[in-house]
């Protein structure tokens, strides 16, 4: 063990962990949010609602079922996904042609709901979901111990930004995508069905929220109020990174979250503000984001 | 700028005030006759919600701005009120100015960082820095944290009238309720007002007739976090209290709620809505979480079936303003 500016290198790695974490879910949730306003002009504010969802899913997969982690880790972003298709066909498909609030009110009243009922079956407190036996333990790197969990939850969740990004960017299905965004109707008359794709990217996009929140399961406690926080923390990371750029959401997610982690370890009084601070910053010196185009 | 208007808009016009005057004068009566047959805390509670709807409103219904991080100046203001109060031992009327006058500060260096950004950045932005702001409070110590600031003193008006006389108090905040609503009122029908508008229909349009629009949207906002903190600031004195529920998120939501359900852009809106969402949370207080389910629901449901709002439906139905 040694030191770092008087910091236990256990210690300031430790928050640089965290930070990473941290910085994995702002990632994974920011590309979903900026992946569904590319398509559907919506600003998803249930997106933390749906991560919360994915969490609890895994934990009544194991209760009633006894389906462990690993299919938690495809059934729940399934569950979610499907009921994010039915939320999109039901409700989303009328607002588009509308100002952009109104699908912000509409699923912040999801999110509402969504919340108001687990809040009513399982309480505020927090419900345990244990660490899968595969991941358990850990290993000593010399200067910080790194619990397996955690190495694995990064490395999941920067395979699947990249994954997203590729499919987006480097596949034919994504060049559909980018096309559609920019232009839905041009895509439509080259016989490409772009509301199915309005539909799916919306399921995709909240399944990736809702993977999230099955990997966030074993770190934080399951509860219903998980997500409505991080949202708000994830929306600052939008506007400070834009919504024009994949790379730059998964950037900015990472980046922030490992800022946050070090302002934990050097002044930990201003750990919760830290993101809104730089959001403020960012504002006055580059008010498009740093990735943003001007809008 | 020289509004002209036809004979066609001259003559609705000449309806549509009328329309408004008797509307107003119904409100003020049914406020004035309402304290001998209503619970008067509860009406005062409702007034001041009714004004920071009011307040959200002007710009969100006249401007086009949609901010989700409203309960910034109303917790704010609170607060400063309640304390201000309490420990300064400031008078009633200092005390609500000291907390309103937060909220102009506040205002001013929220909205100067959220009008750099439209549509809806600007809604992700006022939010964030509300959010910013709940955690100042949290861990404050003035705030008194989960606490709160409790048994705030209501004091004596100017030094004479004892506010803890039920009628003087609720004629101290029917007479704020009126004088902040008029302000609104008065401006959304001054030039300004009508620049406003201008800007909410088309922002581009507006630049290239030669409006700052940038300083106009401030100045709104400013105007509208200053009301919020009116209506904050009062209510800290009426309930004796501050508390963290004041500032945090869903006070926010709340705020759109009301506007949404009374109707975005309509003058009686807000007031009409706030007085539903606060009867319907007294009504439902008994089945705990599930208000949060049916306010979530009821956002579905205006957001789809009912955009206008209760008032903006009827008003639309009488084919008058409101």
């Amino acid at each position: 063990m040694f030191e770092i500016f008087g910091i236990p290198s256990a210690a300031l790695f430790g928050q640089l962990l965290i930070g990473l974490i941290n910085g994995s879910f702002y990632a994974l949730l920011s590309l979903g949010l900026a992946v569904i306003f590319g398509m559907l002009n919506i600003i998803n504010f249930s997106h933390g609602a749906q991560y919360m969802l994915g969490a609890f899913a895994a934990y009544l997969l194991l209760q009633y079922s006894g389906l462990g982690y690993w299919p938690a880790l495809i059934i729940a972003p399934l569950i979610v996904g499907i009921t994010g298709i039915i939320i999109e066909r039901v409700f989303l498909q009328w607002l588009y042609k509308l100002d952009h609030l109104y699908g912000l009110l509409l699923t912040f009243g999801l999110a509402l709901i969504f919340e108001g009922v687990t809040r009513n079956y399982f309480g505020s407190a927090g419900l345990p979901y244990t660490v899968p036996e595969s991941l358990q333990g850990g290993r000593n790197l010399g200067f910080m111990f790194l619990p397996n969990y955690r190495a694995w939850v990064i490395a999941a969740s920067l395979v699947v930004c990249f994954g997203t990004w590729f499919i987006i960017e480097r596949t034919r299905l994504g060049a559909y995508l980018r096309a559609a965004t920019e232009n839905p109707t041009l895509v439509r008359a080259f016989g490409i069905n772009v509301p199915r794709m309005i539909t799916l990217t919306y399921g995709l996009g909240v399944a990736l929220a809702a993977f999230a929140g099955v990997m966030a399961a074993p770190i934080y406690n399951v509860s219903p109020q998980m997500g409505s926080e991080l949202i708000i923390v994830v929306f600052a990371v939008v506007v400070i990174g834009g919504m024009g750029s994949i790379l730059g959401a998964i950037l900015t997610g990472f980046g922030l979250g490992v800022i946050e982690g070090l302002t934990k370890v050097f002044f930990p009084e201003a750990s919760n503000t830290v993101i809104f601070v730089i959001m403020a910053i960012v504002l006055l010196v580059r008010p498009a984001g740093l990735f943003g185009r001007r809008t | 700028m020289e509004h002209v208007a036809d004979p066609l808009t001259k003559q609705t016009s000449a309806l549509r005030t009328q329309s408004e005057s008797i509307a107003f004068a119904v409100m003020i009566l049914a406020l004035i006759v309402a304290p001998f047959m209503i619970y008067p805390l509860f009406l005062m509670q409702a007034m001041c919600f009714a004004l920071f709807a009011c307040a959200f409103n002007l710009l969100v219904g006249y401007v086009g701005l949609l901010s989700f991080g409203h309960a910034l100046y109303f917790g704010w203001a609170s607060y400063l009120s309640a304390y201000s109060a309490k420990a300064w031992g400031f008078p009633p009327e200092l005390a609500i100015l000291t907390g309103t006058a937060t909220a102009a500060v506040f205002g001013l260096v929220a909205g100067s960082l959220a009008i750099r950004r439209q549509g809806i950045y600007f809604a992700m932005i006022t939010l964030a820095l509300a959010q910013m702001m709940y955690f100042f409070a949290l861990q404050a110590n003035f705030t008194g944290g989960e606490d709160g600031i409790q048994a705030v003193p209501r004091g004596r008006l100017f030094g004479i009238f004892d506010l803890k006389n039920d009628l003087t108090i609720y004629a101290f905040v029917l007479l704020i309720f009126i004088g902040g609503f008029s302000f609104i009122h008065r401006i959304i029908h001054s030039p300004f007002g009508e620049v406003l508008k201008a800007i909410r229909e088309n922002e581009t349009r507006a630049i290239s007739l030669g409006y700052k629009t940038d300083r106009y949207k401030l100045v709104a906002f400013v105007l509208s976090a200053t009301l919020a903190g009116l209506a904050g600031a009062t209510k800290a004195i009426v309930l004796q209290l501050a508390s963290l529920t004041d500032v945090n998120w869903p006070m926010s939501g709340e705020v759109v709620l009301m506007t949404l359900v009374g109707g975005l852009g309509t003058i009686f809106g807000p007031v009409v809505g706030a007085f539903i969402i606060l009867l319907m949370q007294f009504k439902l207080a008994p089945i705990g979480e599930w208000v949060l389910v049916i306010q979530g629901a009821i956002f579905v449901a205006c957001v789809l079936l009912f955009r206008r709002g209760v008032v903006g439906e009827v008003a639309k139905l009488l084919k008058i303003r409101l």
